[in-house]
C-alpha cells in the first residue's frame, strides 16, 4: 500500500509531467488563459490517460511483448491512442452530449499529446505491473490538472496586471512556467 | 520483420474500419464549412489559437467568433484560404464589426477617486468602477490592449473609438471589457435589437418610435460624414428622404437641449444627409445577410410593409409585395400631397429599398379578391405580413353623408390626386378635422383652386393633433379655422348638390380620458356656412371585410374595430405565420411609427422561421412617444446647466403668398444648407444616458 501513495505522490508532484518532465506544453500554454478551459482539460487528461493506459498496457502485454516487437511500440502506441481517442470523441458527440459539451471538446488536443504518450512508455519502461499503472495512470494526469489550473489561476491574473509590452502573453506565461518549475524542483529529494 | 508489418497493417486496418463504421453510427450534423475550414488549419490541434484543437477553432471561425487568421500555425496563407472558402458562402456580406456603446468618457461623473491599476477589469473588481454611470465605459482601455489589429485606441474624448477600416470583428474587445460596452456585431445582430433599458440611450433615442441612433449620426455629421450618416439612419429606417420632409420628429420634443435653449432640429439634419446622399448620386452598399431560403409574402406596399421587406431581405429573407393601387408607398404616395413629399424623392427611398436585390412587387392585386392566404401558402410563402393600412374614413355622423353630391372622404380626396385625377373643388370648401390628413385635404384645397378654405375642428387649434408647422402652414396659405364647432346638417339645392353646411358652436366641458376637455354643442347655437364641398378628415379605418367571411383561413384572424389584431411585440397574429404592422395594426398612426413597426414585424417574423424565441427581452424599454412616458429612470432632466442659447436654424421654405406656394405643387419646406446644417449638428450635446456636452 505504501508503495502505491509513494508512487502517487512521486507521480503528481515530485516527477510532475508537465513542470518536471517538460511533456504536454501545447495545452499547458493553449488551454491555461481560463480557468474553465484548464479545469476542462485536466478532466479530459484524467479520462483519456485512464483508458489509454489501460490499453497500450494491455497491448504490450498481450502483443508486442510475446512476439518481441517492443521496437515499435511508440508508433503501435501513436495509432491506438490516436484510433481510441478519437472513437471515443465520435461515441460521446452522438451519445453523451452533455458530457462532451465539457470534456470531449477538449479531446482532440489530446489525441497526439506527449503528455498521454509520455505516461504510457512510462508505465511499460517502469515495468508496472497493472494495478501500478492505473495508479500511475491517474496520478500523473492529475499532477497534470494540479499544474494547469494553478497555472492558469496565475494567468487570469496577469492578464489584468501591467506587464511590459514585449512580454506579453506567451512571452510572460513561459518566464511564469519556469518559475513555477523552479519551485516543483523543491520536491526533489521528497522522496 | 514481417510479424511487425503484420501488427501495423493489422493495426492500422482494424482502427480505420472502427473508425470510418463509428462515424456513420455516430453521426451528428454540423455545418458543412466547419470541414472544410478545418482542411485549411494547420491540424496539428496545438491549442494555440486559444480553442480545443482545430475542429473548436474551425466552429468559432465559421461562427463569426474567431478571425479568420486566427490559426497562427497556418499564417496568413492559411487565413487567405479560410476567407477564400468563407468568402464562398455569401455571408461573408455581412462584416462583423465592433462598435462603442458609451459616449461618456470624460464627461461621467465620478463616484469616487480610483488610484488602482490602469485597467478596466482591475477597476471594475471595486464596486464596479469609479464612474456613476452603471453602464458607463472606465476609460482604461482594456479592450485597446486586447486589440490585436490596432484597431481601436482610447479618443480624445476618454472613450474608445474603432478604426473600422482596421477591425476585423475578432471580438477580443468586447471580452475584454466587463461591462459589455464594446459590442461586436453583424448588421443582422443590430437590425433584431430593440432598445433595452440597460441600453445607452440618449432621451430623443428613447423617444424616436423607429429607435434611430440620434446622437451618433448627428456627430457624423458634425465631422462632415454625411454618408455614415445616412448609413447610421439606414440601421432603423429605411425611408429617410421620406420622413424627413414628413416626421413631426417626436424626438426633438424629447431633447435635452430644450431645457435650456430650442431642441436640435433632428429631422432637418436627417433630411440634410439623406439629401446629401442623394444628391451625390453614389449607392452606398448595404449588407444582406446569406439566403435562408424563406419566402415571405407582404400584402400591401405602403411605408410598413416597405421597411419590413427592407430588413426582411436584409435578414437573408426572400420577399414578395403585393399591392393594389398601381404605384407602391400606400399612404404616404396616395395621402401626402406633393408639396411635402415629392414623389420623385419618395420613389428615390423606395428603389434604395427595391435595389437591395430579391424583392419582387406586383401591383394592382387586391387581397381577397385576386389572391388570399391560401394561394399565397399554395404559392410557396412560408410567412405572411398585412400591412394594408388604413384606407377605410371614419363617419362624421352627419346625416346623408354618404349620398349629398359633394361630401367626399379624405382618403378618397387625397388618392385621386395621388392618382392624377383631383377631385373638383368648388369655389369654397370645408375641411373637418384636425389632423394631419386634414391639414393635407386643405393645402390641397387651396392648389386646386379654393378660393376660401374652412378648416371646422371641435376642439381649439392648440388641441390639433396635427404638425405645428403645418397648422402655420395653413394660416400662411389663407386658411380659416373654425374651432368649436359640431357640423350637424348638410343644405343642398333642389338636385342634391352641396350648398352649405350647418353646425353648432361647442363650449368645453369636462376633461376626458385622453386629457383634454370633451367639447359639448350649444342647444340653439346653429350657423350655416356657405360650401361647395365639404371633405371628411376624421379619421380613417381598416377595411378587413374579408376576415368575416366564414371558411377560409384569413378567418381566423381576430378584429377589433376593423383593425387586426396581433401581439404588439411579435406582430403576431392568431395565425402563427400571418404577422400585421402598421395602420392597420392598430390606431393609424406617423410614418415613423409605422417605419419601426415594419423592422418589428421582421424580427418577428424572422425568429418565428428561424424557430427562435419570438418574445422581447424582459428588460425591453417601451417608450411611450405621444404621452413622453417610460423613459429609463433618471434620462429625462428637469434643468440643465451651462447651455448657452442659440436658437435654432429656421426651416427654409417657399415665400408665403408667391405663385409657387398658392397654385403650384412646388415643395415648400426646403433641405437646409451644408454650413446651417453643420451649425445645427454642433448644437447636439451628443447625450448619452446622463451625460452632455455642458460646453455645447
Amino acid at each position: 500500500m505504501e508503495d502505491y501513495i509513494l508512487l502517487a505522490v512521486g507521480a503528481i508532484l515530485v516527477n510532475n509531467i508537465l513542470l518536471i518532465q517538460y511533456l504536454g506544453n501545447c495545452p499547458f500554454l493553449g488551454t491555461s488563459k481560463s480557468m474553465d478551459n484548464a479545469t476542462g482539460m485536466a478532466m479530459a487528461v484524467v479520462f483519456v490517460l485512464a483508458l489509454a493506459g489501460i490499453v497500450t498496457w494491455i497491448f504490450e502485454a498481450v502483443f508486442l511483448k510475446p512476439l518481441g516487437l517492443e521496437y515499435i511500440r511508440t508508433i503501435v502506441f501513436i495509432v491506438v491512442i490516436a484510433a481510441l481517442v478519437q472513437f471515443v470523441e465520435i461515441f460521446m458527440k452522438k451519445s453523451m452530449p452533455a458530457l462532451y459539451a465539457g470534456l470531449g471538446i477538449f479531446l482532440p488536443l489530446i489525441t497526439t499529446n506527449c503528455a498521454v504518450m509520455g505516461v504510457c512508455l512510462i508505465n511499460i519502461k517502469e515495468e508496472y505491473n497493472f494495478l501500478e499503472m492505473l495508479v500511475s495512470s491517474l496520478a500523473y494526469p492529475a499532477g497534470f490538472g494540479l499544474a494547469l489550473i494553478l497555472f492558469a489561476g496565475l494567468r487570469e491574473r496577469i492578464i489584468i496586471g501591467r506587464v511590459p509590452g514585449p512580454l506579453q502573453d506567451v512571452a510572460i506565461a513561459l518566464v511564469t512556467a519556469g518559475f513555477m518549475s523552479l519551485s516543483f524542483l523543491g520536491f526533489k529529494g521528497m522522496i | 520483420m514481417i510479424e511487425a508489418l503484420l501488427l501495423m497493417m493489422g493495426l492500422g486496418a482494424v482502427a480505420g474500419i472502427l473508425l470510418g463504421i463509428a462515424s456513420k453510427v455516430f453521426y451528428v450534423w454540423e455545418d458543412p464549412r466547419i470541414a472544410l475550414v478545418a482542411n485549411c488549419l494547420a491540424g496539428a490541434n496545438c491549442g494555440g489559437c486559444g480553442y480545443t484543437g482545430c475542429g473548436a477553432c474551425a466552429a468559432a471561425i465559421v461562427e463569426g467568433r474567431a478571425d479568420v487568421g486566427a490559426c497562427l500555425v497556418a499564417g496568413a496563407a492559411g487565413a487567405a484560404k479560410v476567407a477564400a472558402v468563407l468568402g464562398l458562402e455569401a455571408g461573408a456580406a455581412e462584416p462583423l464589426t465592433s462598435q462603442n456603446t458609451c459616449t461618456g468618457g470624460f464627461r461621467a461623473s465620478e463616484k469616487f477617486s480610483y488610484m488602482g491599476v490602469n485597467d478596466c477589469r482591475a477597476a471594475y473588481l471595486l464596486y464596479a468602477g469609479a464612474k456613476d454611470c452603471d453602464v458607463g465605459c472606465l476609460g482604461f482601455g482594456s479592450c485597446v490592449k486586447a486589440c490585436l489589429f490596432d484597431a481601436l485606441e482610447i479618443g480624445p474624448d476618454g472613450y474608445p473609438v474603432v478604426d473600422a477600416e482596421k477591425c476585423v470583428g475578432c471580438g477580443a474587445c468586447e471580452k475584454a471589457c466587463p461591462k459589455g460596452i464594446m459590442q461586436v456585431r453583424k448588421p443582422s445582430d443590430r437590425i433584431l435589437h430593440m432598445n433595452l433599458v440597460t441600453d445607452r440611450l440618449a432621451p430623443c433615442r428613447q423617444t424616436c418610435p423607429a429607435e434611430i441612433n440620434i446622437p451618433r449620426y448627428i456627430n457624423h455629421i458634425k465631422r462632415g460624414e454625411y454618408d455614415k450618416a445616412w448609413l447610421t439612419v439606414m440601421e432603423r429606417n429605411p425611408m429617410p428622404l421620406s420622413t424627413g420632409r414628413v416626421c413631426p420628429h417626436p424626438c426633438e420634443d424629447a431633447c435635452r437641449r430644450a431645457l435650456a435653449d430650442d431642441p436640435v432640429s433632428i429631422n432637418q439634419l436627417k433630411r440634410f444627409c439623406s439629401d446629401w446622399v442623394m444628391n451625390q448620386g453614389t449607392s452606398l452598399k448595404i449588407p444582406v445577410a446569406p439566403d435562408t431560403g424563406y419566402k415571405v409574402a407582404i400584402v400591401g406596399g405602403g411605408p410598413s410593409g416597405l421597411s419590413a421587406a427592407f430588413y426582411l431581405r436584409r435578414l437573408g429573407h426572400k420577399v414578395k409585395i403585393f399591392e393594389w393601387l398601381p404605384k407602391l408607398g400606400g399612404m404616404i404616395y396616395y395621402g401626402i400631397p406633393e408639396y411635402r413629399l415629392p414623389k420623385e424623392i419618395l420613389y428615390t427611398d423606395i428603389n434604395r429599398i427595391l435595389g437591395l436585390g430579391g424583392i419582387e412587387v406586383k401591383t394592382g392585386v387586391k387581397f381577397g379578391v385576386d389572391f388570399d392566404l391560401e394561394s399565397l401558402v399554395g404559392g410557396g410563402f412560408d410567412a405572411v405580413l398585412m400591412t394594408i393600412g388604413a384606407m377605410n374614413h371614419a363617419s362624421a355622423r352627419i346625416p346623408d353623408e354618404d349620398k349629398v353630391k359633394g361630401v367626399i372622404p379624405a382618403t378618397v380626396f387625397l388618392r385621386k390626386q395621388g392618382l392624377g385625377d383631383p377631385y373638383p373643388v368648388g369655389k369654397k370648401v370645408g375641411v373637418i378635422g384636425g389632423g394631419n390628413v386634414a391639414m393635407d385635404c386643405l393645402r390641397s384645397s387651396v392648389r386646386l383652386g379654393a378660393e376660401k378654405v374652412y378648416c371646422l375642428y371641435r376642439r381649439e387649434v392648440k388641441d390639433m393633433p396635427a404638425n405645428k408647422v403645418e397648422i402655420e402652414a395653413c394660416h400662411h396659405e389663407g386658411i380659416e379655422f373654425v374651432t368649436l364647432c359640431t357640423p350637424t346638417r348638410f343644405i343642398t339645392d333642389d338636385e342634391g348638390n352641396l350648398t352649405g353646411i350647418e353646425y353648432l358652436k361647442n363650449e368645453l366641458g369636462e376633461p376626458d380620458a385622453s386629457g383634454r376637455q370633451k367639447p359639448v354643442a350649444i342647444e340653439g347655437s346653429e350657423t350655416v356656412i356657405p360650401i361647395d364641398n365639404f371633405i371628411l378628415a376624421i379619421g380613417q379605418t381598416t377595411n378587413s371585410a374579408f376576415a368575416d367571411e366564414e371558411g377560409t383561413a384569413v378567418s381566423r384572424l381576430e378584429t377589433s374595430r376593423g383593425a387586426i389584431v396581433n401581439d404588439t411585440d411579435t406582430h403576431q397574429t392568431a395565425i402563427p405565420y400571418v404577422f400585421t404592422s402598421g395602420d392597420c395594426a392598430g390606431p393609424p398612426g406617423l410614418l415613423v411609427a409605422a417605419v419601426g413597426a415594419g423592422r418589428r414585424a421582421a424580427r418577428g417574423i424572422h425568429k418565428y422561421l428561424m424557430g427562435e424565441d419570438m418574445a422581447f427581452p424582459p428588460d425591453r424599454l417601451r417608450v411611450d412617444s405621444r404621452r413622453m412616458k417610460g423613459h429609463i429612470p433618471g434620462t429625462i432632466f428637469d434643468s440643465i446647466e451651462g447651455i448657452k442659447r442659440k436658437g435654432r436654424i429656421e426651416q427654409p421654405e417657399l415665400e408665403a403668398g408667391s405663385y409657387e406656394r398658392q397654385h403650384t405643387y412646388a415643395e415648400v419646406d426646403l433641405t437646409v444648407t451644408e454650413e446651417d446644417a453643420l451649425k445645427e449638428a454642433n448644437r447636439c450635446m451628443r447625450c448619452c444616458l446622463t451625460c452632455y456636452n455642458q460646453d455645447a
